[in-house]
């Protein structure tokens, strides 16, 4: 793999210095390493010595930090502006709420999705960036800018980018589905797995009756949810990162995914296929934002204009394999890649694409309580098996102490 | 014919037990050698996640933040555990009772509380300026949690041994000329001292393992458990097998050197009781 990015790199190079199309990568880019560059009109060593450490936040897995024989971004950022990263991860947008709401941790640069992006701004949990220390805004694509949840981008710069989907074993279906109806099918009965966690699982089962994802209402959430209910019988288990192992293992016919995943299951096992379902996929951007709270703006707006540098972009969207809104990186990649249906789909999908938008607290609620009685929910009758083994157990021990009490007066006399 | 039944029963159920108990670890350590990514399918055999292990900086400093806070939240929890037990071990029996079931609380309590309500004291002295611009939170609140949820362990490990010594120990101790303090260093230790290197040894995985509480209270420090969790919505490396692995061999040979060095200080004393008889 490495000898490939970096011949493409240096054909991209060449390419970019034939026609120019890139006024970032004048002749006095900084060379960081073979694999990393940034552009020398950026004043990147001011605030070297200064002993500054910023407190970065990250998705689990979602940077290329030297594993697995990638590049690291992180210790190249460290030598070249002088500033520490103390770079530690989370695995869910509410988990990264919860810590920041609970006081026990200041940060500097946070990678929140989009509704969480909109939430903390309502919250006033970020901090307004300054893009006059973050040129490489312009790098993004315009496409990536604007959402919803940030109308003109004054509190984020997107990361990465990705859609939803339905991934399938094409050896286990019969002809491949193009519905998110095919996860009801009966006939896949114990062969559908479904997403473990309640925003994403509930934007399917909403597409699937031709809803929104965004709820407007507490009786449309009990609507959809009623759906999700119909489909227990037909779903194997509800899990997360599982689904690679499962799917890769045909262990399960069909599961909705993240599109960048579903590249490496397909690359691990050829029998996998994806599809965007006809009816509307979930468009989601994960973005870098600054809390109120961070004491070092400043540095961590070079670190977000870092992050967006071309080669540093490139490292990034190579090692976690979701798509990049930095145009120049989407450039450099693979043929295969930069017009691959999954990763960068058509005009036909995108527009059919919804993004998540924070609900109103009431609809959360519902949302939440819903989704957990949902999964408690048992129409086999299980839940009265934990009954009568509770049951049992008392008679059991009930038993067993009566048998000693009897014993012991028997021996007293 | 009967006992036989009986015995093969005995024999499968054992197999069972250990089979439930360590099948798990055996597959984590075939699929740390896996060549491809996937926990499904075997590839083929490498140790290039081995290699990946040691570079990945990641893992590597939580890992070693973990290693660091077990063992020096267990030196200093079993230090203050055996001071309380001794402690209480000198109280009447009704603040005995009392101070034991109070101590038991942390046990019982569900993690999540323990983590929750230590949170809510440091956020509440994080308010009165303490710990300054950073706040507190980080390397300190850390330890303090880990020795808040291991100093009860050590109190339940060492005073039943305490309890069984005899207490007129100490007094011939100070019969034969000991000071109080010499009576303890050299003669209540010394029979104290297999209780509190378990108790150490409980801690130092307690402390290891521990997920919540720690959780709640690292601020922007983060432990193995808490890295290792955050790859949920990708998937979890296949490097973490491999040092999964290498922890449990490590455990595996401490726990089979220190039964050696056991059975071999048995066998001598055993040894010297027997001689001292034949003599006598």
């Amino acid at each position: 793999m490495k000898w490939k990015r970096r011949a493409l790199a240096a054909l991209g190079a060449t390419v970019l210095a034939v026609c120019g199309a890139l006024p970032a990568a004048a002749a006095d880019d900084i060379i960081l390493n073979e694999d990393l560059s940034v552009s020398g009109d950026y004043d990147w060593t001011r605030f070297a010595g200064e002993n500054i450490t910023l407190n970065v936040y990250n998705w689990g897995l979602y940077i290329s930090d030297g594993s697995d024989e990638s590049v690291d971004v992180l210790s190249a950022f460290e030598e070249l502006t002088g500033i520490q990263v103390n770079y530690t991860t989370f695995d869910s947008n509410e988990s990264l709420y919860a810590k920041m709401k609970s006081g026990g941790a200041s940060y500097d640069v946070i990678f929140p999705s989009d509704y969480m992006v909109g939430k903390m701004i309502e919250e006033g949990m970020l901090a307004p960036l300054d893009y006059s220390n973050i040129p490489n805004l312009a790098a993004i694509g315009p496409e990536y800018l604007g959402w919803d949840f940030d109308p003109d981008n004054t509190y984020s710069v997107p990361y990465t980018w990705g859609t939803t989907g339905l991934i399938y074993n094409t050896t286990l279906v019969d002809e491949a589905p193009t519905s998110w109806s095919a996860l009801w099918d009966m006939q896949y009965a114990n062969n559908v797995l479904m997403f473990n966690n309640s925003r994403d699982a509930y934007a399917i089962a909403a597409k699937k009756l031709g809803l929104s994802l965004n709820p407007s209402s507490v009786e449309e959430v009990d609507r959809v949810m009623q759906e999700l209910q119909g489909q227990k019988s037909v779903v194997q288990a509800y899990v997360m990162d599982e689904i690679f192992d499962k799917m890769e293992g045909g262990e399960a016919a069909l599961a909705p995914y993240y599109a960048g995943d579903a590249l490496t299951m397909i690359a691990d096992n050829p029998d996998l296929a994806f599809v965007h379902p006809e009816e509307g996929v979930n468009f989601f951007v994960d973005s870098m934002c600054i809390p109120a709270t961070s004491k070092n703006k400043e540095a961590a707006e070079m670190f977000i204009n870092y992050m967006c540098e071309t080669s540093v972009g490139y490292a990034n969207c190579d090692y976690i394999g979701y798509s990049t809104p930095i145009t120049a990186v989407w450039e450099l990649l693979d043929d295969d890649l930069k017009y691959s249906p999954i990763a960068y789909p058509g005009e036909e999908v995108m527009s059919k694409a919804e993004v998540f938008t924070t609900l109103p607290d009431e609809i959360n609620a519902e949302l939440d309580a819903q989704w957990s009685e949902m999964k408690s929910y048992d129409e086999s009758g299980g839940s009265w098996m934990v009954v009568i083994f509770l049951v049992g157990a008392v008679l059991l021990s009930g038993f067993n102490i009566w048998r000693k009490v009897r014993r012991k007066m028997r021996d007293t006399y | 014919m009967k006992t036989q039944h009986k015995r093969l029963l005995q024999r499968t159920y054992i197999v069972l037990i250990f089979g439930f108990m360590y099948l798990p670890i055996a597959v984590l350590i075939a699929y740390s050698f896996n060549e491809s990514k996937s926990r499904a399918v075997f590839t083929g055999f490498t140790l290039s996640w081995y290699k990946s292990l040691f570079q990945n900086e990641m893992i590597l400093s939580s890992l070693g933040l973990s290693v660091v806070l077990a063992l020096v939240s267990s030196v200093l929890a079993t230090i203050l555990g055996t001071l309380a037990t001794i402690g209480i071990y000198s109280m009447s029996r009704r603040t005995q009772l009392i101070i034991n079931n109070i101590s038991y609380v942390p046990v019982v309590n569900p993690e999540i509380i323990t983590g929750v309500s230590l949170m809510l004291l440091f956020v509440l002295m994080q308010r009165t300026g303490l710990g300054g611009e950073g706040g507190i939170f980080g390397w300190f609140t850390l330890l303090i949690a880990h020795i808040t949820f291991n100093v009860p362990y050590v109190i339940f490990n060492v005073s039943p041994k305490l309890r069984q010594l005899d207490p007129s120990l100490y007094n011939a101790a100070q019969d034969l000329g000991c000071t109080p303090r010499q009576a303890f260093f050299k003669v209540i230790l010394p029979q104290l001292t297999p209780a509190i290197l378990s108790a150490f040894l409980i801690c130092l995985t307690y402390s290891i393992d521990d997920f919540m509480i720690s959780y709640f209270n690292c601020g922007t420090m983060q432990t193995l458990p808490i890295a290792i969790y955050s790859m949920t919505r990708k998937k979890v490396s296949p490097e973490i097998n491999a040092l999964s692995t290498i922890m449990f061999l490590v455990i595996l040979s401490i726990i089979l050197v220190s039964n050696a060095l056991d059975s071999r200080t048995y066998r001598k004393n055993q040894a010297a009781i027997r001689q001292g008889r034949v003599q006598a």
